[in-house]
C-alpha cells in the first residue's frame, strides 16, 4: 500500500495554496477547479478568458509534471471504464449542484471560514470515505 | 492581458502542486479515504499546507478591500446551508471515493496522458453539462 509522505504532501499543498492565494489577491477570484470549469458550461460576459487561461495552465502543468516527474501519475487503482464514467458523472453533477469541490470548498472556502464550505467539505469527505469503504472492503476493489 | 497570464501561471503552479502532493495518484487519494484499511494520512497535510498559505492571504486581501487587477472581489455570497449543497457535496464525494479523482487532478492527469483520468474527466464534463441542462441551482462565482 501507499506510504506516508508528509513532506511532499505539505510542499504540494503550499504550492496549491500559493496558486489559489494569487488568484484571490490579484484577480479576486476563487481558484476552485470545478467552479472554473463549470463556469464555461454556463458562460458569463468577461468571465471566460481567465477561466480558459487557468485551465490551460492546469493542463500545461500536467504535461510539465509528466515530463519531469512521471511517477506523479502512477495508477495503481485499475477501475474499469464503467466505474470511471459513473464516478465522473457524479463528480461533475455533484460539484455543479454543490457549488464546489476539494479546491473551491476544501481549500479556499475552509480557509475563508465559510460555513457552507466547511459543511460541504465534511459531507464530501464522509461520502468519499463511505464510497471507498464499499469499493475496497465490500466489493473487494473489483469495479 | 496580464490578468490572463496570472491565471495561466496560477493554473500551472496548481497542477505542479497537485502532482508533488500525490493528488494525481488515485491510489494515494483512496489510501487517504480508506480509513478502515491501511490509512495514509498524507493528503490531510495537503489541505494543511494550502490553507496555511490561503488563510493569511485572504485576511490581507480583505483588508485591502479590492484585488490588484480587478475592481472588486467575486466571492460566493450565499451563507445558508441548503439541500443542494449537501446533496451535491455528497454525490461529489461518492464519485471521488470510487475513482480517486477530484476535478483538478482529473484535468492535470488527463493532460499527462493518464487513460483513466481522460475517461473520468470526459464523464465529469458531461456531468456538469447534465447539471446545467437539468436547470438545477446555479453556480456562484
Amino acid at each position: 500500500m501507499e506510504s506516508f509522505t508528509p513532506v511532499s504532501a505539505l510542499l504540494g499543498g503550499l504550492l496549491i495554496g500559493a496558486s489559489a492565494a494569487t488568484m484571490l489577491l490579484v484577480s479576486g477570484r476563487i481558484a476552485g477547479v470545478s467552479g472554473i470549469l463549470g463556469g464555461l458550461v454556463r458562460p458569463a460576459r468577461g468571465e471566460t478568458r481567465w477561466r480558459i487561461a487557468f485551465l490551460a495552465g492546469l493542463l500545461s502543468g500536467g504535461v510539465l509534471a509528466r515530463l519531469v516527474y512521471p511517477q506523479a501519475f502512477a495508477d495503481s487503482v485499475h477501475r474499469h471504464a464503467p466505474a470511471l464514467i459513473v464516478a465522473g458523472l457524479l463528480v461533475g453533477f455533484g460539484t455543479g449542484l454543490g457549488n464546489g469541490c476539494t479546491s473551491g470548498h476544501g481549500v479556499c472556502g475552509v480557509a475563508r471560514l465559510s460555513k457552507r464550505s466547511i459543511v460541504a467539505t465534511l459531507a464530501f469527505m464522509a461520502t468519499g470515505v463511505l464510497a471507498t469503504y464499499v469499493c475496497n472492503h465490500v466489493l473487494g476493489g473489483r469495479l | 492581458m496580464s490578468r490572463a497570464w496570472v491565471s495561466f501561471g496560477a493554473g500551472l503552479v496548481f497542477a505542479c502542486g497537485l502532482a508533488i502532493a500525490g493528488m494525481t495518484q488515485p491510489g494515494k487519494v483512496l489510501g487517504f479515504l480508506d480509513v478502515t484499511g491501511s490509512w495514509d494520512p498524507s493528503l490531510a497535510l495537503v489541505m494543511v499546507g494550502a490553507i496555511g498559505v490561503y488563510l493569511p492571504v485572504y485576511r490581507v486581501a480583505m483588508r485591502r478591500g479590492a484585488p490588484l487587477l480587478e475592481p472588486e472581489f467575486a466571492l460566493p455570497r450565499r451563507k445558508h446551508i441548503d439541500g443542494p449543497l449537501l446533496a451535491g457535496a455528497g454525490l461529489f464525494g461518492i464519485g471521488w471515493g470510487i475513482a480517486g479523482f477530484c476535478p483538478g487532478p482529473a484535468l492535470a492527469s488527463s493532460a499527462a496522458g493518464m487513460p483513466a483520468a481522460i475517461v473520468f474527466a470526459l464523464a465529469m464534463v458531461a456531468g456538469m453539462i447534465l447539471h446545467r441542462l437539468a436547470g438545477a441551482p446555479g453556480q456562484d462565482p
